[in-house]
C-alpha cells in the first residue's frame, strides 16, 4: 500500500483560511494529527483498481431537472422576513464591516 | 398513559373518540416533563401543540403529536440543528416534510436533539449536551437522530422524524431498539432540511412499529418541485400492502461472514432471521464478502469508510460555507470541534492538487458499490445484515477517535452511498443492559415495500418488539 | 516615459483574453423562482427567497429558459454546443456571496469554440457558459463608522460568462468585438447589455510579449469596473504602455487585479494574486446533469434572427445600401426591422416615386426621430419626393437660364472646382423655387457642361 498523506501545521493553516476557519496555532497541530490518521483510511481506497470507471456524484440518474422561468411570489421573502435573523441591519440592507474591493 | 401509543393506535382512538387531544397530549406534557431533564431529548417544544392539534381530527393522521429532529427548518419552532452558530434562529420559510406532515395531519410536538450538523452517530456532537438512551441512560441513544429515535422510544412522542446521510436513522433505531426507515434517496424531498453531504442526506421516519413509520412514510415522500433531485414516482402505500409476507422473494445475508462482525451476537440474529424467512417461503442465501466487485458477492464494506468520509467531508464543506454571520446565526468561530475537523478535511479533499486523488477516486469506488448492488439487486429482492456491530456505547465513547461514526455506520454506508432504501428493526434484547441490536433490511432502489413486508413479518414473529408484545 | 524610443513600443505586442458577463434577462432568476429585477427593485432585499439568501437548506432549480437562451447565444457565437453538461460549486468567501460558493459551470460549459470576426482580426470565444450572479455591495458609513452594505436582489440572477482566447491585439480590436459581441447580445434579445446597469460586465486580461516570441506572457493583469467600450481601449492602451516600460526596465510586471479610473483614464492596483484561487469545484449534487439532444439545439437554431453580419450584407445586395449606411442601419435589430418596414411600405413607390431603400436609409440616418411610425415617416418623404417631382422638361428650361447667367462659375467648374457645380445646382433650384431633385439637377448640368 502506498504510503499516506501526512498533513503538517501548515497544510493546516493553509486549508483553514480556505475554509474560512479561525485555527489557532496550537490547534493546528493536534488536527493535522487527526487528519492524518483520517487520511491512512482514505488512502486504502488508492488500492483499488478503478480504471475505465467513472466517478458518480448522483445516484438518482436523474437528467435535465429544470424549472419554468415563473415568478412565484409568495415564495419570495418580504423585506423584513429577508432581515429578521440578521446580527445588522441598516435601511433594508444587511450590515458587515467594511470590506476591500474584489 | 396515552404517550405510549403507536401511530397507527393513537389515529384510530382520536378519530373514534375514544380518546381526546386533551388526555393525549396532557399524559404527553407529563411525560416530557419528567424526562427531558434526564434524558436531554427535547431542544424546543410547541406549548401551544395541543390547539393545533384539536383543529387536525380530520385529517388522516388526526392531530397526533411528532417529534421532528432539529434540522428541519420550522416556522414556529427554532432551528439550530443542535450548532451554536444557529442559536436564535426563527426560519422564516417551512421544509416541505414538516409542510407535508403537518397537511397529512401530524402536529409537531418538538424539535430533537442531534449531533451538530448531523455529524456523528451519538448525539455527543450536539451544542446542546448529549442525548442519553432511554433503554439505558449510561449509554448513547446514537445518531445523529439520537435525540428522534430516542422521543420514540421513551414514549415522548407518537412517532418521529429524523434524517440519515449514512446511517443517521437506523443506527440510532437499531441502538434504541425503534423502527427506522431510510427511503431510497430521492424519494422524500430535501428542502428545508439543513444540508450534510447532499448526495446522500435523505430524511425518514423512526416508529414503535414497522407500520407506524410506513404510514409517516406516506404522508412525507414524494416529488417535490423545490428539489431537483426528487423524481416524479408514484409514493407507494407501503401501510396497505404491509402483511404481504415474503414467500417466493430472495433474500440474502449479508456481513455475517466478516471477520470482526460475524463474531458478534448481532450476527448470529441475522442467520436466525434468514431462517425465519425462509420459514415463510422465502429464499435465502449468504452473499459472501469480496474484495472486488464480483458477480453474486457483496464488496466489502471496509472501503465504504473511506468513500463516506471523502465524500460527506467534501459536501459538508461546501454546504456549510453559507454560514457567515451576516445574514442569519453567529459567525464562523461558533462551529464545534467536530464540524470544523469536518470542513477542513473536506476542504482539503476537494483542494488542487488533491482532489483527483481524494474526491475523484472516491467518486470512484462508490461507482463501483453502486454496479455491485446493481447485479445483486438482479439476483436478491432483499439484502439483510446487522444495522450496527454491536450494542449502543456508552457516554463519552465518541470522544478520541476522529472516525467513531463511521466505525458505527460502515455497514449502513455502502447502501447509503448507492441511495438504497433500508429500514432497522429490532433483532435482539440484552437482557442485563436493556440495550437491542437492530437489523437492517435493504431492498433495490424504489422498492421500498418488499422492504417493509419482510420488516414486519419478521417483527410479528419475533419479540423483540417492545410495543409489539405490548399490543 | 518620454525619452523611450517609438520602435520599442513597436517591438512589443498586446495579448488581451476578454471575460465578459452577460446578465440574461429572465423574468425569474437563475436557481430560484424569484424576480429578476435587481436594477428596478423598489428597495434593496425585496427579491429574495430562501435560494438566492443562501439559507439553510435551500435547494437551487434551474431555469429552463435560461438554458436555452445561453445555448442560443453560443450558437450565434459560432460555438459547439456541448450535449452533455452540469453545474458545478466554485467555492469562495465574500459578503455578496450567499452561499459561500457559486453555482457556474466548470469543465463541461454549454458551449465552446465560438468565433467573432473583427476588422483587426478574428477573437477566437473560448467558452460560454452559465452560471448566478451574486449579490451587490455597497460603502457606506453608519453611525459613524464605515461598514459595507449588502443587497441580495441580484443574487442568483442568471450569468453568462463569455471568455475569449488570447486573440485581441489592441484596445481597438478590443473595442470592435466588444461592439460586435455587444450587438449580438441585443438581437437575440436575451439581455439588455446594459453597461451602466452592470447587466454588461468587461473584464480584460492584458500582458504584452515581444515580437515574435510563441509563449504567452507568465503574467496577466486583469482590469475590473470597466462600464464602457472606450474605456476598455484606454485601459488596454494605458497597460499596454505600463507593461512595455517594466520591461524595458527589466522588470516583470505584476500578476494583480487592478481597477479602472475613468478621470485619469489609468488603472490602480487592487489585489495582488500571490497564489492562484483555489475554488475547490465539484459537481454539485442538488442539481441533475443536463443532456441536450441534436433536435433540440436544433430548434434554438431556427429561432435564432438575422444576425448583424448577415443583415448587413443582405442590405447592400437587396437594397443597394453602401457599406457604411448597412451598418449604420443594421446597429440595433429594432432599428433594422424599423427601415425594412418602411422599405416594405415604400415598395410600391419604387418605380413611379422619386424614392429609393438609399433615400429612406439615408433619412433614418439623418433624421432621429424613433417615435415616428413607419407609415408617417414613408407618408413624410413621399410629400417631399412629390415636392421634388418637377417635369424633366422645366429643369431642362432653368438649367439653360442659369448657364446663361453664370459664365465665371462655369469656367470655375471647367477648371476643376467642384464647388462651383454645387453652386450651379443652387442656382437651378432657385430658379424652381427650391423644387426638383438635386441628383437630377447635377446630372443635367453635368451632361450640359461634358
Amino acid at each position: 500500500m502506498q504510503s499516506s498523506t501526512k498533513i503538517t501545521s501548515d497544510i493546516v493553516s493553509h486549508i483553514a483560511a480556505l475554509a474560512n476557519i479561525p485555527v489557532t496555532e496550537k490547534e493546528s497541530q493536534t488536527l493535522a494529527d487527526g487528519f492524518t490518521k483520517v487520511l491512512e483510511v482514505v488512502d486504502t481506497l488508492s488500492t483499488i483498481n478503478v480504471s475505465g470507471v467513472d466517478p458518480v456524484g448522483q445516484v438518482t440518474g436523474l437528467e435535465n431537472v429544470t424549472r419554468e422561468d415563473e415568478i412565484h411570489e409568495e415564495r419570495m421573502f418580504t423585506q423584513e422576513e429577508a432581515l429578521r435573523n440578521a446580527p445588522r441591519t441598516h435601511n433594508g440592507y444587511f450590515v458587515v464591516d467594511q470590506i476591500l474591493d474584489k | 398513559m396515552f404517550n405510549t401509543l403507536t401511530v397507527k393506535e393513537a389515529i384510530k382512538k382520536l378519530k373514534a373518540k375514544e380518546i381526546s387531544h386533551q388526555e393525549l397530549y396532557t399524559d404527553l406534557a407529563k411525560h416530557i416533563a419528567s424526562t427531558n431533564e434526564k434524558l436531554n431529548i427535547y431542544l424546543s417544544v410547541d406549548k401551544q401543540v395541543e390547539q393545533k392539534a384539536e383543529k387536525l381530527l380530520d385529517a388522516p393522521l388526526a392531530g397526533i403529536p411528532i417529534a421532528v429532529k432539529d434540522n428541519f427548518l420550522t416556522r414556529e419552532l427554532p432551528t439550530t440543528a443542535a450548532s451554536n452558530v444557529l442559536i436564535g434562529f426563527m426560519s422564516p420559510y417551512e421544509s416541505t416534510v414538516t409542510k407535508k406532515i403537518v397537511a397529512a395531519g401530524a402536529a409537531i410536538i418538538g424539535k430533537t436533539n442531534m449531533d451538530a450538523w448531523a455529524h456523528g452517530s451519538s448525539t455527543e456532537t450536539s451544542d446542546f449536551g448529549p442525548t442519553k438512551n432511554p433503554r439505558n441512560p449510561e449509554h448513547l441513544p446514537g445518531g445523529s437522530s439520537g435525540g428522534s429515535a430516542a422521543a420514540v422510544a421513551a414514549d415522548v412522542c407518537i412517532g418521529a422524524i429524523g434524517s440519515e446521510t449514512a446511517g443517521s436513522v437506523r443506527q440510532p433505531s437499531s441502538w434504541c431498539g425503534v423502527v427506522g426507515l431510510k427511503p431510497t434517496y430521492g424519494r422524500v424531498s430535501r428542502y428545508g432540511v439543513v444540508a450534510m453531504a447532499s448526495s446522500t442526506d435523505s430524511p425518514g421516519p423512526i416508529g414503535k412499529t414497522v407500520e407506524d413509520t410506513a404510514i409517516l412514510f406516506e404522508s412525507m415522500a414524494g416529488r417535490d418541485e423545490k428539489d431537483a433531485t426528487t423524481p416524479n414516482k408514484e409514493v407507494p402505500q407501503l401501510s396497505k400492502e404491509i402483511a404481504n409476507g415474503v414467500k417466493g422473494i430472495h433474500i440474502g445475508i449479508c456481513y455475517t461472514d466478516h471477520p470482526e462482525i460475524g463474531k458478534q451476537q448481532v450476527s448470529q440474529q441475522i442467520l436466525e432471521a434468514g431462517k425465519l424467512f425462509e420459514k415463510h417461503g422465502a429464499h435465502v442465501s449468504l452473499v459472501p464478502i469480496s474484495e472486488k466487485v464480483e458477480k453474486g458477492k457483496i464488496f466489502t464494506p471496509d472501503f465504504a469508510i473511506g468513500v463516506y468520509t471523502v465524500v460527506q467531508r467534501g459536501e459538508v464543506s461546501s454546504n456549510l460555507a453559507r454560514y457567515d454571520g451576516i445574514r442569519y446565526g453567529n459567525d464562523r468561530s461558533f462551529f464545534g470541534a467536530e464540524a470544523r475537523r469536518r470542513m477542513m478535511l473536506g476542504t482539503f479533499t476537494l483542494s488542487k492538487g488533491y482532489s483527483e486523488q481524494y474526491y475523484n477516486n472516491a467518486q470512484k469506488v462508490r461507482n463501483l458499490y453502486l454496479q455491485n448492488f446493481q447485479e445483486l439487486f438482479e439476483a436478491y429482492d432483499l439484502l439483510i445484515s446487522p444495522t450496527t456491530p454491536s450494542y449502543a456505547e456508552k457516554l463519552g465513547a465518541s470522544f478520541g477517535s476522529p472516525m467513531y461514526g463511521e466505525l458505527e455506520d460502515m455497514l449502513l454506508e455502502p447502501t447509503s452511498i448507492s441511495g438504497l432504501p433500508g429500514i432497522s428493526v429490532p433483532c435482539f434484547r440484552d437482557e442485563k443492559t436493556n440495550l437491542f441490536l437492530g437489523m437492517n433490511i435493504v431492498a433495490s432502489w424504489w422498492q421500498e415495500e418488499k422492504m417493509i413486508q419482510a420488516a414486519h413479518l419478521y417483527e410479528m414473529e419475533t419479540p423483540w418488539n417492545t410495543w409489539r408484545n405490548k399490543i | 516615459m518620454e525619452y523611450m524610443e517609438k520602435q520599442d513600443m513597436n517591438q512589443y505586442e498586446t495579448i488581451v483574453g476578454m471575460e465578459i458577463h452577460v446578465e440574461l434577462a429572465t423574468s425569474s432568476k437563475m436557481f430560484c423562482s424569484c424576480k429578476n429585477d435587481p436594477f428596478g427593485a423598489p428597495k434593496p432585499n425585496m427579491y429574495t427567497c430562501p435560494v438566492c439568501l443562501g439559507l439553510p437548506g435551500a435547494l437551487p432549480v434551474p431555469n429552463k429558459k435560461a438554458i436555452e437562451w445561453t445555448i442560443k447565444l453560443g450558437l450565434a457565437l459560432g460555438c459547439e454546443i456541448q450535449l452533455y453538461s452540469k453545474f458545478d460549486r466554485k467555492h469562495y468567501f465574500y459578503p455578496d456571496l450567499a452561499k459561500g460558493y457559486q453555482i457556474s459551470q466548470y469543465d463541461l460549459p454549454f458551449c465552446r469554440n465560438g468565433l467573432i470576426t473583427t476588422e483587426l482580426g478574428d477573437v477566437r470565444i473560448h467558452r460560454v457558459h452559465l452560471e448566478e450572479d451574486t449579490g451587490k455591495l455597497q460603502h457606506a458609513m453608519v453611525d459613524g463608522k464605515k461598514v459595507t452594505l449588502v443587497d441580495f436582489n441580484r443574487s442568483s440572477v442568471p450569468l453568462v460568462e463569455i471568455v475569449t482566447e488570447p486573440d485581441i491585439h489592441s484596445g481597438e480590436q478590443a473595442k470592435l468585438f466588444l461592439k460586435k459581441l455587444h450587438q449580438i447580445v441585443r438581437y437575440l434579445g436575451v439581455s439588455s447589455a446594459d453597461m451602466e446597469k452592470g447587466s454588461m460586465r468587461l473584464e480584460p486580461n492584458i500582458s504584452v510579449r515581444k515580437i515574435g516570441e510563441r509563449e504567452l506572457p507568465k503574467y496577466k493583469v486583469e482590469v475590473k469596473n470597466i462600464n464602457s467600450f472606450n474605456f476598455v481601449k484606454r485601459a488596454i492602451d494605458f497597460e499596454t504602455k505600463r507593461h512595455i516600460e517594466l520591461l524595458e526596465a527589466g522588470q516583470m510586471p505584476k500578476q494583480e487585479t487592478r481597477g479602472y479610473v475613468e478621470g485619469t483614464s489609468s488603472t490602480v492596483s487592487q489585489r495582488s494574486k500571490e497564489e492562484a484561487a483555489d475554488y475547490r469545484y465539484f459537481p454539485d449534487p442538488d442539481i441533475p446533469p443536463i443532456r441536450l439532444t441534436e433536435a433540440y439545439v436544433t430548434e434554438i437554431k431556427k429561432t435564432l434572427p438575422e444576425l448583424p453580419d448577415s443583415k448587413i450584407e443582405r442590405f447592400m445586395k437587396e437594397y443597394g445600401l453602401s457599406s457604411d449606411e448597412a451598418v449604420h442601419i443594421t446597429d440595433e435589430k429594432t432599428g433594422a426591422d424599423y427601415f425594412e418596414s418602411c422599405v416594405s411600405l415604400a415598395q410600391g413607390s419604387f418605380e413611379t416615386q422619386n424614392i429609393t431603400p438609399t433615400i429612406i436609409a439615408r433619412n433614418l440616418i439623418n433624421v432621429h426621430e424613433e417615435e415616428m411610425s413607419p407609415k408617417k415617416r414613408i407618408d413624410a418623404l413621399l410629400a417631399k419626393a412629390q415636392e421634388k417631382n418637377v417635369d424633366a422638361g422645366v429643369i431642362t428650361v432653368a438649367v439653360t437660364l442659369v448657364l446663361g447667367q453664370q459664365t465665371k462659375a462655369i469656367a470655375d467648374y471647367k477648371h476643376g472646382k467642384l464647388s462651383a457645380l454645387m453652386f450651379l445646382v443652387g442656382m437651378v433650384k432657385k430658379e424652381l423655387k427650391g423644387k426638383g431633385d438635386a441628383g437630377i439637377i447635377e446630372q443635367e448640368l453635368k451632361k450640359r457642361l461634358s
